[in-house]
């Protein structure tokens, strides 16, 4: 425990370079650079509103916000977990030659993911501001609900990085499971559209819709959200860090053989 | 002191060859079904033992296939051993390709800083020798030009230059000398001789026996995985003759 510890502080310089790498090859030879991961939030929030506010009239008030605060959380999700089941794959020339702890890579695309997210929030913020969204002092724990997805994240991105490697099948399978997560989480519509049955599932025990609906409450309703949205949240992120970790490290040494 | 650095113990790697990749589900399932899912054992390394003392220069001489490669990986902590252990006594310079990990979209700037990294250095170090690394590699002008571009001399030499700005305690060479002009080769050897004799510990594969001489001054002998000689470098080149 110690020694991999000390393992991940002598490496720590690799997980920024390989960070900085995904950066950097993400917007080279783009002539607007960096500000299309803050155009594309804004965008893409423009378009589902436009579609949205005219197709589900669910009584939302402030549907571009509702809308943004729930894709700002799952499209990190998605692009974080889908770009990290890639990264032990697509690093196979590096781990045949040279030692360098294999965990560094699914975690180097969370990261990546992560810079994405932070831009996108700041689209989130410019649209607060354009529709004059009233803010609550809530709203500087916008962070609790990001910590989570991150965790939720990183423990998923390890396990289907390490499951990818055998079962390639995964990668294109995880496209259609996150198209369905995607539909049954309320991130364009309220929970209160679905039947009845319905609802303990996506929004009670649904990961995202727990985390959406925390991340909600801080921003845009400015309430302190229920206490068992935390304990949910938690117990999430431990079961996915445990399921990560354990795939991972029992797989880590026949990555080679198999890659 | 003549301490060991490198102790090799009963180290043994077996691979598993299929005789078809499986590499989906529904493969899998329908091959377990029908009990298909044979596959053969190859043992790459077979019963390796040896030590290493600080400062030696040992090379791994054998044939193609004997496993002198999967020897190295498994010293450098590529592959883990099937069975057996491998304990190392200061840090390691893997040279197992020369550029490994080069990112080609990205400068060879960039690339200096991404593959020192890899190789575990610190970024200041590398700061603080990345004139030297330029210098060392005559790359000076291209150093703002995707490696994409580079030819594979280039590569090689940008990867020499790296790998070797710091002196390890091991250095582990495969068959990589055998890149490059003879002026750069001659630079790389000379390095080498430099590195050797200011103590560090070499680990060295190659084909060319005449180079094996030059450097080491023991040599073991491989063959199907194992060990068939370990003794001074002209006894296990009169061998290989041999064999």
């Amino acid at each position: 425990m110690v020694a991999s510890f000390r393992n991940f502080l002598h490496y720590k310089e690799l997980l920024f370079e390989l960070v900085r790498r995904d950066f950097i090859t993400k917007y080279r030879r783009s002539i607007l650079g960096m500000l299309w991961s803050l155009l594309n939030p804004l965008g893409m929030m423009l378009i589902l509103t436009a579609v949205f506010s005219h197709l589900f009239r669910g009584g939302i008030e402030n549907f571009p916000v509702y809308l943004m605060c729930g894709t700002v959380i799952f499209n990190f999700f998605n692009e974080a977990t889908s770009v990290s089941m890639g990264s032990v794959l697509g690093n196979a020339s590096l781990i045949k030659k040279v030692y360098v702890p294999k965990y560094l890579f699914p975690m180097a695309s969370i990261f990546s993911s992560f810079i994405n997210l932070a831009t996108s929030f700041v689209a989130l913020i410019i649209v607060m501001i354009v529709t004059k969204t009233a803010v609550a002092w809530t709203i500087l724990l916008f962070w609790v609900p990001i910590v989570y997805v991150f965790v939720f994240a990183l423990g998923l991105g390890l396990f289907l990085s390490a499951l990818v490697v055998s079962f390639r099948d995964m990668q294109h399978l995880y496209g259609i499971l996150v198209t369905a997560w995607m539909y049954l989480t309320p991130i364009f519509y309220p929970i209160t559209m679905l039947p009845p049955w319905l609802r303990p599932l996506v929004g009670g025990v649904n990961p995202l819709g727990v985390i959406i609906e925390m991340f909600r409450d801080f921003v845009l309703n400015g309430i302190m959200p229920d206490p068992m949205l935390h304990v949910k949240a938690l117990l999430w992120c431990v079961a996915a860090m445990t399921l990560g970790l354990i795939t991972f490290v029992k797989q880590q040494d026949s990555f080679i053989l198999k890659i | 002191m003549s301490d060991t650095i490198v102790k090799v113990e009963n180290v043994e790697i077996m691979f598993r060859l299929y005789r078809e990749q499986v590499h989906n589900l529904k493969e899998v399932v329908i091959k377990k079904l029908k009990r298909q899912l044979a596959y053969d054992e190859f043992w790459a390394l077979r019963d390796i033992n040896f030590e290493v003392k600080r400062g030696e220069s040992v090379a791994l001489v054998g044939k193609n296939g004997s496993g002198k490669s999967t020897l190295l990986k498994t010293i450098a902590g590529v592959l883990k051993p099937t069975a057996g252990t491998v304990t190392l006594g200061g840090t390691v310079a893997p040279m197992i390709e020369l550029g490994a990990g080069f990112d080609f979209e990205l400068t060879a700037r960039e690339n200096v800083f991404l593959n020192g990294a890899i190789l575990g250095y610190p970024k200041d170090m590398m700061q603080e020798n990345y004139q030297k690394i330029v210098e060392f590699s005559e790359l000076e002008e291209f150093m703002d030009v995707p490696v994409k571009n580079f030819s594979s001399g280039m590569m090689a030499r940008l990867g020499f230059a790296i790998a070797t700005i710091y002196t390890p305690d091991i250095l582990i060479v495969d068959e990589i000398l055998s890149v490059g002009d003879q002026a750069f080769q001659l630079k790389c050897q000379t390095r080498i001789d430099e590195m050797l004799s200011s103590g560090t510990t070499l680990l060295f594969v190659s084909h060319s026996m005449e180079q094996v001489k030059q450097v080491c001054n023991r040599a073991i002998l491989l063959s199907h995985g194992r060990m068939i000689l370990d003794d001074k470098v002209d006894t296990v080149s009169y061998c290989y003759d041999e064999i």
